[in-house]
């Protein structure tokens, strides 16, 4: 088939995938089109056999490892985590907006890390909510925190962000010499988010109420016993040379086992939190990814990205990085770029990842999935005011983005 | 002649002292609305962060409640403590949802007299700056009269920076 015609069926199949998977028509699994996609792509030999069966083994313990991440996630949240997070953050704020404020992002800046965004995104932002809508503050410089820190404070950990696990591989980094180097960009990204948000929001950060008006919750200590030595055991990892996703396995079964026992979970509540389609969807999209890499935009995106670990490169690779997560999403996009800058050492690799990680507060999450999602709210009669979320992606990427590189570009130099 | 109408304008933060200063200034006769209004883009902001995870928030994941419907019964519960405040439970309630200014000038559009709004910006010296961005437009587009009040214990005169000189 000639190389024109690969490519564009090959980008045609990439849309269609991200498309289904954004507005699920009919509520049916993001599967659904990627598997048929990948199918189609390999029956018509624009993706060769040997080159998917490698992609497949590349990609197959990084989706081991986000099938343990997501059990444990889900796990936590059947012991009361979430809740008495929420619990713990009304109670320690004595009703005061800043102080709430302050924990929230402590909260959601540790959630995202150890357990990732999703569980951010899907556990904590209701629990904030909730607890927000109970003291009688205004929920909204919460509620963006939480959205915004999802996104800007997944850059600590491989286990934080699906691009992060994607990125592990590819890196040959150790867990703990990724931790190490992304801590100070980790921790910049935050600090630069706290400060815009805190004036952002002056206005809705007023009021003092009483923080009994929400319940006391008990911490549940064996679930936070079994993440903190889930956490160890992710760095002890890496000095026996174990895959880290033993440890994530190792800690789902630790909380899975007692809920299973005690029937507060069930095998079909372990089946739908693993979220089979979901896996298969990131196979079929890293193939599908994989042959429009392979016919032509591959070596587009090669002549884009720049070599090397000077801070200008660094730069220049985030902000790549960042405007293909904003245009198409940031899952494929780190697919496409990892290739081409994996070989220039685990600097490049980890700039990509401050891109396409803090780059989607932009355009929420993409401006694919940010056009098709006001489209179902259209329909739905409700009406999605964008103007403020644009206003605050614009005053909080630029300078999240600059000043985690740096800080990256620093942490090399001293880590190493 | 018809009553007076006045609507108060119910916000977190700083409804208790807008409620306070209504209160002490609303004639017995008058017809009274308590109006809150849930911005619509903090639910939709964090619907969409969902819809990003490409299909990771599973159904089986979602919350029991989606987030409008904590919304409203949290509103409904604000407006509620609000009436028992005023110590008027004739007053009539309303909610809306969508974009805060928008609504709360839609809200006052038509036979009311008075609008009562709190200020919720710099509280720590006589302005500038003493209105968020939210309520200034409200200020600034009201149809009606309105009554502004501070939250809170207004600060003092001298809280005012002296004139630049000259």
């Amino acid at each position: 088939m000639p190389s024109a015609i690969a490519e564009s069926l090959a980008g045609l199949l990439l849309v269609a995938t991200l498309v289904c998977a954004i507005i699920r028509p009919w509520g049916l699994p993001e599967a659904l089109v990627a598997v048929p996609a990948a199918g189609l792509l390999l029956l018509l030999g624009v993706l060769p056999l040997n080159e998917a069966a490698a992609e497949v083994r590349s990609l197959a313990p990084t989706i081991g490892f986000l099938a343990a991440v997501l059990l444990l996630a889900t796990f936590s949240d059947r012991f009361g985590l979430f809740e008495a997070a929420g619990a713990w953050m009304a109670t320690g704020s004595r009703g005061r907006p800043v102080t709430l404020l302050a924990l929230v992002f402590a909260v959601a800046s540790t959630v995202t890390a150890v357990l990732s965004l999703d569980a951010t995104v899907v556990l904590l932002t209701p629990v904030v909510f909730a607890t927000v809508a109970r003291l009688r503050l205004r929920p909204k410089p919460h509620i963006y925190a939480c959205t915004h820190l999802a996104n800007s404070a997944s850059l600590l950990l491989p286990v934080s962000n699906l691009t992060n696990l994607l990125a592990f591989s590819a890196s040959g980094l150790s867990f703990a010499r990724f931790g190490a180097t992304m801590a100070l960009p980790w921790l910049a990204a935050i600090a630069v988010e706290w400060l815009v948000l805190r004036r952002f929001f002056a206005a809705d950060l007023i009021g003092h109420t009483e923080a009994s008006a929400v319940p006391r919750r008990p911490a549940p200590v064996y679930a936070c016993l079994v993440l903190g030595l889930t956490l160890v055991g992710f760095f002890l990892t890496s000095v026996f040379d174990v895959a880290p996703a033993f440890a994530a396995l190792g800690g789902a079964v630790a909380l899975g086992v007692p809920l299973l026992r005690s029937r507060r979970a069930t095998v079909r509540d372990v089946g739908v939190a693993l979220q089979v389609p979901f896996l298969a969807f990131v196979l079929a999209l890293g193939l599908v990814v994989k042959a429009l890499s392979l016919h032509g935009l591959g070596s587009l995106v090669t002549h884009l990205v720049p070599g090397g670990t000077s801070l200008g490169s660094l730069l220049l690779i985030a902000l790549v990085a960042a405007v293909l997560a904003n245009l198409i999403n940031n899952l494929p996009a780190v697919l496409l770029l990892l290739p081409v800058v994996s070989a220039a050492g685990p600097g490049p690799v980890l700039a990509v990842l401050i891109g396409v990680n803090t780059g989607p507060n932009l355009t929420y999450v993409g401006s694919l999935a940010t056009l098709l999602w006001r489209r179902v709210l259209r329909q739905r009669g409700e009406e999605l005011p964008i103007s403020e979320f644009m206003r605050l992606g614009a005053l909080t990427v630029p300078p999240v983005l600059i000043a985690a590189t740096v800080a990256l570009w620093i942490s090399l130099m001293v880590v190493g | 002649m018809p009553p007076v109408r006045i609507v108060v304008w119910v916000v977190e933060g700083t409804w208790e002292g807008c409620i306070d200063a209504a209160g002490r200034s609303i004639p017995s006769g008058a017809q009274v609305a308590l109006l809150h209004v849930t911005p619509s883009d903090v639910t939709g902001v964090a619907e969409a962060a969902s819809a990003g995870l490409l299909g990771r928030a599973f159904p089986g994941r979602r919350p029991s409640r989606s987030f409008q419907d904590v919304a409203d019964e949290a509103a409904s519960e604000l407006l509620g403590a609000a009436a028992a405040r005023l110590g008027r439970q004739d007053a009539e309630l309303l909610h809306r949802r969508g974009r805060v200014e928008r609504e709360v000038i839609r809200a006052v559009a038509e036979n009311v007299d008075l609008l009562v709004v709190a200020r919720d910006g710099d509280h720590s010296r006589l302005g500038p700056h003493s209105l968020g961005p939210v309520t200034r437009f409200v200020v600034d587009h009201a149809p009606c009269a309105v009554l502004l009040v501070w939250p809170d214990e207004p600060p003092g005169i001298e809280s005012i920076p002296p004139p630049p000189p000259g």
